[in-house]
């Protein structure tokens, strides 16, 4: 500040470090560099008292200004990366990684996986242990690379087909690949965390070598161990995974059903809903309506077509029976003040109708059940559609009028 | 001395000493196998100054350089900011003549040791003082943390626990370690009966010089033109010849990491000039320009402020007396009477001319000012009126684009130098290891840089604000009248403002609490911070320093009245 003029060199290197920080924020990058120029004799001074000392601040710094500045180049950066690995042991690992996400956003794919070759390799005393979190992480890459590799080598093999002999070599490196990227991968999956990638990469290998229920302990102690956060991701892996082995409806919807807990927006609820739907069990129809009725909350699902056909479907069944209609009252009792102007107003009538008859339809269905036949977008939509002639919307008003009482049962 | 037998060869007695601490016949030069046992701290008797003069240093087989003593480092200072400031345009007298018999008195004062220096060196060769008789005949082995944690506060490099802690490392029982021979001894002792030499010391030395020369540079120039680069004094180690190395402790006492504060060079001045028993100095007249007249032109012209208000500050200076020789001159020594600080001085007395004519109190002075520009706006015969508010805009214009190129030099200012420092040999190739790195680092990120860094400091001015006539924009008040805001009554010329407002009623005691009052900015009106802010700006001072001096001024000014009227006013009628 203007008024401090017992500048030492600490005060005149806080100042300095601020206007760096000015820079970046306002994404002036020469003027970072140039500040950053005047900062980096720090390192001659030492700082062990700091919690973040001047090495780590060029670190993170420095790579920053040298991914956005326009005249950075990679060799710059790889330079700049391989000093900093000498700057501080305690972070040697950390650095290497972030050298390797850096060169795997620039496709310099086998310069990553040289780098985590060589980090996986480094030994230094103490310093070894202390690290290992950040080891496993350099050997869960490298395992992804394997992955990857084994993946190339695959499609490889299956383009040319069953050509014989010439393939052997291939093969062989894919299944040394295949070993090396497994090893890695398991290891990983076995700390809580959030490991996607890793998981979906080690089920693809599992599942090619034949070992389904190696893949499906691995996808249920993802989805289900405690210690690992909550992550809907899981459960749709999980499903995916007992849909390609073609499963049990039964095990298919009580691996879907956590994933509608937390998440009931999500895409699969469709196909959750269509199962339920299907099923003989009550409760299990009744979770369906629960499930659709939850997705359409959204306004992601507004325009969904195939959700409010699904839902369309079902109303119409349960009204049809005459049974259970208390199922949508009780739906219905906590939208009933809200749907109205979220999904049938007149002004959405309109709009669906011009733009997608099919959507209209359905929901003029749903409409016309939950709001009766006199609301705003059941009138305006049939209306339309007997003005156009189309058979089926003559079919829903005459559904509609018939089942008008429903409505009122509803509502009451 | 008491090697008494007779050479070998030549039968003389007349021995000296090898750089082995053999002695050898001086007659013939027989070397004998005889060492000097006892470790004798007692430098500086003839013969020592004699053994070196004879050339032995050039036998150096170590490259621990050759021995040298913290004075004589001290004195390598001196020598290059003196020449500096010759190149500035000071009086060579000042580097010849008043520098080198101050830095002597000094010496012989402080009862240093000195020595002859080798061939090739300009500086004359010093004369031998009496042998120090503070020495003990067993050299302590001080603690090495208590020498660190020694003149923290001196301007010396914060206390380096890398350094610290690798030294522990090694054995307690080793001496302290550094380059120079009395590195240890000089951090070590109570010295302050003899007032020991600092870095920041050196500019009070150059200080005293010029004001006994009565040179035209302030405290505050010659502060500014450090900062700048101008006069060495950072890093002015590096023009240390090769075989003077520095480490260890010598680091502490040389390396300096942060700059001189204006007061603390005043003070040691001040310190120096009575520890060396100097005599009045040479007077200070309405001539000089270091009167406050004088100084009070500078400034107005650099402050952009009408040349009519030096009329004005003519008649404080001499209403309360401030303008006398003997304020002005400085007699070391003489601790009753408060010592002057020109510049600031000036640079009140303009502050407290202001309050007169303008009060300063937020209000009063826009007043003026739309009155001023009514009258320019009809009238464009005889001149311009000074306009308050015109030269507020400009002035703060300038003065925030100066402010915040000056606060980013000051973010870019580069501490190290080419020239490595370790502390031990142990260190050496990590330190260099480092440089060599940072090298790198600069190379790369400068050329990502916008600007290519100046080579070349900028030529040292005198002034850092200036306005010219001849700009049509209006920008430069020298030449406006101030006839808006005066009148005439019994002859005299007088402010229309019939107020003044005292900055505080009673003065602080200032040996008590360092401050004759104390400056808060929420407490006064912007007018008055933005006049302190500026000079603050031009001095590089802390504002508060001024506000000492303009309270001084004032109470002097109002001194009848404030006996009169005592607690409750702080307006008074004039």
């Amino acid at each position: 500040s203007s008024h401090e003029h017992r500048l030492n060199f600490k005060k005149s290197k806080e100042a300095c470090l601020s206007y760096i920080q000015d820079a970046m924020l306002q994404k002036q990058w020469k003027r970072a560099a140039e500040f950053l120029t005047c900062y980096v004799e720090s390192l001659e001074k030492d700082y062990s008292r700091e919690p973040i000392g001047p090495s780590e601040m060029i670190w993170r710094i420095g790579t920053e200004i040298l991914c956005h500045h326009s005249h950075s180049s990679m060799k710059e950066f790889n330079c700049f990366m391989e000093q900093m690995k000498t700057l501080g042991v305690k972070r040697y690992l950390k650095v290497c990684l972030e050298h390797v996400f850096h060169l795997l956003c620039n496709g310099q794919i086998d310069e990553a996986y040289q780098n985590l070759s060589l980090a996986e390799s480094w030994r230094y005393g103490e310093q070894t242990a202390i690290q290992d979190k950040e080891m496993k992480l350099i050997q869960a890459y490298r395992g992804l690379l394997d992955y990857y590799s084994w993946s190339k080598q695959k499609n490889i093999l299956l383009e040319h087909g069953l050509d014989g002999f010439a393939d052997l070599s291939v093969e062989q490196e894919m299944h040394s690949c295949f070993r090396k990227a497994a090893v890695n991968l398991k290891e990983i999956i076995k700390i809580p965390g959030v490991w996607d990638l890793f998981v979906k990469c080690y089920v693809d290998l599992l599942e090619f070598y034949g070992d389904h229920n190696e893949a499906c302990q691995v996808l249920n102690e993802y989805a289900y161990n405690s210690k690992f956060p909550a992550n809907p991701n899981a459960h749709v892996y999980l499903y995916q995974f007992l849909k390609r082995q073609g499963e049990s409806k039964k095990s298919l919807i009580s691996a879907l059903k956590i994933l509608h807990d937390i998440v009931p927006s999500h895409e699969l609820m469709i196909d959750f809903n269509t199962m339920l739907q299907k099923s003989k069990k009550r409760k299990k129809r009744r979770l369906g309506l629960e499930v659709i009725f939850a997705a359409l909350d959204y306004a992601g699902w507004k325009e969904n077509v195939k959700a409010w056909s699904c839902l369309a479907r079902q109303v119409k069944q349960i009204v049809i029976s005459k049974k259970h209609l208390d199922w949508i009252k009780q739906e219905w009792n906590s939208r009933k003040d809200w749907w109205p102007a979220f999904h049938f107003s007149r002004y959405l009538a309109k709009r669906n109708w011009q733009e997608n008859k099919s959507l209209s339809y359905e929901k003029a269905l749903v409409a016309g059940i939950l709001l009766g036949k006199d609301c705003k977008y059941f009138k305006y939509v049939s209306h339309q559609g007997c003005k156009a002639q189309v058979k089926r919307f003559r079919m829903l008003k005459k559904f509609v009028n018939r089942h008008n009482p429903v409505y009122l049962r509803i509502s009451g | 001395r008491d090697f008494n037998e007779r050479c070998a060869q030549c039968s003389e007695v007349n021995w000296g000493l090898t750089d082995g601490g053999r002695y050898y016949c001086r007659s013939c030069h027989n070397v004998t196998e005889r060492t000097r046992e006892v470790v004798n701290t007692d430098f500086m008797t003839n013969s020592r100054v004699q053994t070196i003069s004879k050339g032995s240093r050039k036998q150096e087989k170590t490259d621990r350089g050759c021995e040298w003593y913290v004075c004589e480092g001290f004195q390598l200072v001196l020598k290059k900011q003196a020449e500096a400031l010759e190149a500035l345009g000071v009086c060579p007298q000042m580097k010849d003549e008043v520098l080198y018999n101050f830095w002597r008195r000094y010496l012989q004062k402080s009862k240093q040791a000195y020595c002859n220096r080798p061939a090739g060196e300009t500086v004359k060769a010093l004369s031998v003082c009496e042998s120090s008789t503070d020495v003990d005949s067993e050299p302590e082995r001080p603690s090495l943390l208590h020498l660190l944690s020694l003149s923290e506060s001196e301007g010396g490099l914060q206390t380096d626990c890398s350094f610290a802690s690798s030294m522990s490392k090694v054995s307690e029982s080793t001496s302290v370690y550094s380059g120079s021979v009395d590195g240890s001894l000089y951090l070590m002792k109570n010295q302050k009966k003899k007032l020991r030499m600092t870095m920041p010391m050196t500019l009070s030395f150059c200080y005293m010089a010029l004001l006994w020369l009565r040179e035209p540079i302030t405290l505050s120039e010659l502060l500014r033109f450090v900062v700048e680069g101008h006069i060495p004094y950072l890093n002015v180690f590096q023009h240390f010849p090769e075989k003077m190395k520095l480490c260890g402790l010598d680091l502490k006492i040389f390396c300096v990491e942060s700059w001189p504060v204006y007061e603390e060079v005043y003070n040691k001045m001040l310190e120096l000039a009575a520890f060396l028993d100097l005599p009045r100095f040479p007077d200070i007249t309405d001539s000089c320009f270091l009167h406050p007249d004088m100084l009070c032109i500078k400034y107005l012209m650099e402050a952009n402020l009408p040349d009519e208000l030096h009329n004005w500050t003519c008649r404080v200076v001499k209403k309360i007396g401030i303008g006398e020789v003997d304020f002005l001159t400085l007699v070391p020594g003489n601790k009753s009477t408060r010592k002057v600080k020109y510049d600031i001085l000036a640079a009140a007395v303009i502050v407290v001319v202001l309050k007169l004519l303008f009060l300063l109190d937020d209000h009063y002075e826009w007043l003026l000012s739309d009155f001023a520009e009514e009258r320019n706006k009809n009238n464009k015969e005889g001149g311009l009126y000074f306009e308050f508010k015109k030269w507020y805009e400009v002035v703060k214009h300038s003065l925030d684009v100066e402010q915040k190129k000056l606060d980013e030099e000051r973010a870019k200012y580069l501490w190290r130098c080419e020239k490595p420092l370790f502390y031990s040999d142990k260190n050496k190739s990590k330190v260099l290891k480092r440089r060599q790195m940072v090298v790198n680092l600069q190379n790369q990120f400068g050329k990502l840089s916008s600007s290519v860094r100046r080579a070349e400091k900028p030529n040292p001015s005198s002034f850092q604000l200036s306005w010219s006539e001849e700009n049509t924009d209006g920008s430069c008040f020298h030449g406006h009248s101030l006839k808006g805001i005066l009148q005439e009554k019994c002859g005299l010329l007088t402010a229309m403002n019939p107020d003044y407002w005292l900055c505080t009623v009673k003065l602080c005691n200032e040996k008590l609490c360092g401050h004759l009052a104390h400056y808060r900015e929420v407490d006064f009106p912007q007018s008055y911070h933005f006049v302190l802010r500026l000079f603050s700006f031009l001095l590089r001072i802390q504002p508060s320093y001024i506000h000492d001096e303009v309270c001084m001024i004032e109470h002097k000014l109002f001194n009848k009245k404030l006996y009169k009227k005592l607690k409750y006013n702080t307006v008074l009628r004039k």
